[in-house]
């Protein structure tokens, strides 16, 4: 515990996030559930699912730069892992909904009944338990990034070559799951979700807690990441991004080590995404298409790369802008996105981190 | 019965009343006349005397019978009940009110009739099936093979005794190889039905070498059983005969089917090798991602739809202007690129993919902006479209023979210019070595640039032959730049070789699996090989070797 606090000494950005998070742990619920509906302090239920939102978001992107800022590995798959996740917390809804559905089947989804299925196929057994759906969410990504990552480390695919054959794999996934007959609602997805832990999620109760939750969980995955790259294993890892070659011949297993933190990176983005779909109400293919993994690249970028408070303040800051953008000039976003890309990669290397003006750097 | 014989005596008689000369028209006017009363016969008859009066029509020999013939199967022979005379009409299309009339016998425009005052001369499926031989007759003697062949394949639609006579007597009169193909494919069908064993084995011996499926059905029904389980074709000789014929036929048409999928494969593996070469000039020599490769290609594709607008009525020769605007398009936007926004990031791989996709959305939304989301479809250019027959088992469509060929010329040409001029030299420098080039005096910037116009060119290039397959969209680029990087990371990073001949295979693949597992999971199958492949062979197919490759840190 000493050690978290001397670590947290150190990290103001850290401390500045956590202080925001825990505001938010406490404010929310006081002026959800303490403020009468319509007064200037209460959050209305829009403004809610965007916050929890844009908190899932800051999770994935938490994830992003930890394996590209600090282990030097672009991945364009992310969000190939966050919906997975999401996925895996659908399948868990999609059980809690039971007779509710409007063809009333106990046990199969709705989506099922409509394309005639007669009985649940195997991978769908157990995710009416809440526990073993919450491991499914955390060892889905996980496993995947675990058999991704064994294979494209030890045949050396580095650089830009990782980043293609991770968004071909994002890209594959996103294929396969449009498919009906994969079992996950095709190109629907899974909607419709009544309630979680038998607490309904139209109750503003419910959604308070999630947000609690999610602040917590991603306070508990910056944590996380914080303490593991300020340890010693973080220094081999911050060696793998600047010199791998080196590292390697220093004896230290530089694929061992690349391994475990994409598959720490991937389970963070996988439970991002279980908390992100009860809040959105849906998810669908298209949450694995690659342009999702290559804009948390950007949200990283634009925060700072290398920091993890930044990536989680650019998410959250990039998303605002999109969300008034997408509103208010709906044609401007695309360009303004795109300029966003060239202008941070250009003139911002160090991202809106880099403009405060730092005592001493914090890495 | 012979046609042949009695088109011959019509024509001795004409001779001879040329020759006469004075007699001549006598005789054509009682020709005429027999004509003449036999069609207006027509309208008040029943289908037994219609159908006997097509054949005194066939046999009178009159010169327009066939005519009059072909345009009664069309529906469109007509009598007028003012005056019961008969008309060909030009067309019969029910929009019409009025119908442009054809007489009948001299076959001149015989003016106009509202089409309420004319009745049309009925025809049933029996009537009709002895209308279509009548006319199969009539062209069976004509001088053109074509239409020769046509006969004969409408004649053996439904085959009988008096046109298995008339196709014996045609057979050793035939002089075209494919005519007197169709003629034999046809006589051996008839003698399938005849009970001669030894006629009926010959029979099914010839028929083993077609590959048409009528053929493949006819046979396979010999081999069949009935509903209680018996063989509906009691001769076992016959049985196995047909049988082993079936199987021959089955293996040739699997055969054409399998060279149509390699074709099709081909086809779009050469889209997929003409973006892998230019992703492949700009990434091997300056170690550059450009994610807006696809929108570079989308932009060739856009200019040939604005090159085609522009010269509507001209769509031929539109697209070979289209080739050259789409490079210098694409091939500027692309030098303007690296000018404005890489060459500040060299060096830094990850962070110029960033910057590149942001330049690929910015594009996107400008055509979006000027074009709108809808899709825009491409003219195919006349000559480009149709389909080249080479049996009836095996079609290949010109459009995607062209873009073969197109992609050959274009691998061809990058060849010579990468290895036969000055720039190709430089660029190949710079790949090499980028110090040690410029310390040689190689002007590297200029080099960078040139490059990069070169590989943006090629994806314009890529964009035209594209807008020949599909339809032209915003979304174009995004479609085709993951496989493309697939081909490009197979291949090979910078090797033309690698780009083609993993291009290629690619399609091929594609193409293959498709029908086995459907489009999805073909893809999804192609991902996991190139994971794998890329375990035995990281570095692609054609790895770069010297320095370049070491240069990794």
């Amino acid at each position: 515990m000493s050690r978290v606090f001397a670590v947290l000494k150190a990290d103001r950005g850290g401390l500045c996030l956590l202080g925001l998070l825990a505001v938010l742990a406490l404010g929310v619920p006081m002026s959800v559930l303490l403020t009468p509906p319509g007064s200037a302090l209460h959050l209305s239920p829009y403004v809610l699912t965007l916050v929890g939102k844009y908190l899932c978001y800051g999770m994935l992107a938490l994830a992003v730069d930890l394996i590209w800022g600090y282990c030097g590995i672009l991945s364009l798959g992310h969000a190939a892992f966050f919906s997975l996740g999401g996925y895996a917390m659908g399948m868990y809804l999609m059980r809690q909904i039971g007779t509710r559905g409007v063809y009333g089947d106990p046990i199969l989804p709705d989506f099922m009944v409509f394309l005639n299925w007669k009985s649940l196929p195997w991978f769908w057994l157990g995710f009416d338990d809440f526990w073993y759906a919450a491991v499914m969410i955390a060892l889905v990504p996980g496993l995947l990034a675990l058999v991704f990552g064994w294979l494209a480390f030890r045949s050396r695919v580095t650089g830009v070559y990782l980043s293609i054959i991770t968004q071909a794999l994002s890209y594959a996934l996103m294929l396969a799951f449009f498919r009906n007959d994969m079992g996950f609602g095709g190109n629907n997805g899974f909607t419709d979700f009544k309630d979680l832990l038998g607490f309904s999620l139209q109750n503003p109760a419910t959604r308070v807690a999630l947000l609690v939750a999610t602040t917590a969980l991603l306070a508990l995955s910056y944590l996380t990441c914080r303490l593991l790259v300020m340890s010693r294993a973080g220094r081999v890892i911050r060696a793998v991004r600047d010199a791998e070659s080196r590292t390697r011949f220093l004896g230290y297993p530089v694929e061992s080590y690349k391994l475990w933190v994409f598959v720490l990176s991937a389970v963070i983005a996988g439970i991002a995404g279980a908390l992100y779909v009860p809040q959105v109400g849906i998810i669908n293919p298209s949450e694995f298409a690659p342009i999702n993994s290559i804009e948390v690249v950007i949200w990283v970028a634009v925060g700072g790369r290398g920091t993890l408070f930044g990536a989680v303040a650019g998410a959250i800051l990039v998303n605002y802008a999109k969300t008034y953008f997408t509103g208010a000039l709906p044609e401007v976003w695309l360009y303004a996105l795109g300029a966003l890309f060239v202008l941070v990669t250009m003139f911002l290397p160090r991202g809106l981190v880099g403009l405060v003006p730092a005592g001493h750097k914090s890495r | 019965m012979s046609l042949g014989r009695r088109g011959g005596r019509w024509h001795l008689v004409l001779l001879l009343a040329a020759a006469v000369g004075a007699a001549a028209p006598a005789i054509a006017q009682t020709a005429n006349d027999t004509f003449l009363t036999l069609l207006s016969s027509l309208a008040a008859s029943g289908y037994a005397e219609k159908e006997q009066a097509i054949g005194q029509m066939a046999a009178s020999g009159h010169s327009s019978t066939r005519t009059v013939l072909a345009a009664w199967l069309d529906d469109r022979l007509y009598v007028r009940p003012a005056d019961s005379r008969v008309f060909v009409v030009k067309s019969a299309d029910s929009a019409l009110t009025a119908f442009e009339l054809i007489d009948p016998v001299t076959l001149a425009p015989a003016g106009a009739s509202p089409s309420d005052a004319l009745e049309k001369i009925g025809t049933n499926n029996r009537l009709r099936r002895v209308l279509r031989i009548a006319v199969a007759r009539f062209d069976l003697a004509g001088p053109e093979a074509a239409s020769r062949l046509a006969a004969v394949k409408e004649i053996l639609r439904d085959i009988d005794e008096p046109t298995v006579e008339l196709l014996r007597q045609r057979m050793p009169l035939e002089t075209d190889a494919a005519v007197k193909k169709e003629i034999e494919t046809g006589l051996a069908l008839a003698a399938l039905d005849g009970t001669d064993t030894p006629a009926r084995l010959q029979a099914i011996q010839t028929l083993a070498g077609r590959i048409s499926a009528d053929v493949r059905n006819r046979l396979a029904a010999l081999t069949a059983k009935s509903d209680a389980g018996e063989f509906v074709e009691p001769d076992a000789a016959v049985r196995e005969a047909a049988g082993k014929a079936v199987e021959k036929i089955d293996r040739s048409r699997q055969l054409y089917s399998g060279i149509e999928t390699m074709f099709f494969g081909l086809s779009m593996g050469s889209v997929l090798v003409l973006v892998a070469i230019g992703l492949g000039i700009t990434f091997g020599v300056m170690g550059v991602i450009n994610m807006a490769h696809g929108e570079l290609m989308m932009l060739g594709a856009y200019t040939t739809y604005v090159v085609q607008t522009a010269m509507p009525g001209h769509i031929g020769s539109s697209i070979l202007v289209a080739i050259p605007a789409a490079f210098l398009v694409a091939g500027g936007t692309g030098v303007l690129i690296e000018r404005v926004i890489i060459r500040h990031l060299y060096g830094r791989p990850l962070e110029t993919l960033l910057a590149t996709f942001g330049v690929s959305l910015v594009l996107q939304q400008t055509v979006r902006s000027i074009f709108t989301a809808l899709n825009r479809s491409v003219e195919t250019p006349p000559w480009m479209s149709g389909t080249l027959q080479i049996n009836e088992a095996l079609g290949i469509t010109y459009n995607r023979l062209y873009i073969i060929l197109f992609t050959l010329i274009v691998f061809g040409l990058l060849l010579v210019v990468l290895k036969r001029t000055r720039l190709g030299l430089c660029i190949r420098a710079v790949a090499q070595n980028r110090g040690m080039a410029r310390a040689m005096g190689v002007g590297s910037e200029w080099v960078d640039a040139m490059t990069f116009g070169l590989g943006s060119g090629i994806a314009g290039v890529a964009g035209v032959a594209l807008s020949q397959l599909t339809n032209v969209g915003p979304n174009l680029g995004q479609a085709y730049i993951i496989d493309s990087f697939m081909v490009v990371v197979f291949g090979g990073v910078g090797s033309l070789w690698g780009a083609l001949i993993g291009g290629m295979s690619m399609g091929i693949v594609n193409q293959l699996l498709e029908p086995l597992a459907g489009a999805v999971l073909a893809k999804i199958a192609v991902l996991v090989a190139l994971i794998l492949f890329i375990q035995r062979r990281p570095r692609g197919l054609f790895p770069q070797t010297g320095r370049a490759a070491e240069s990794e840190s």
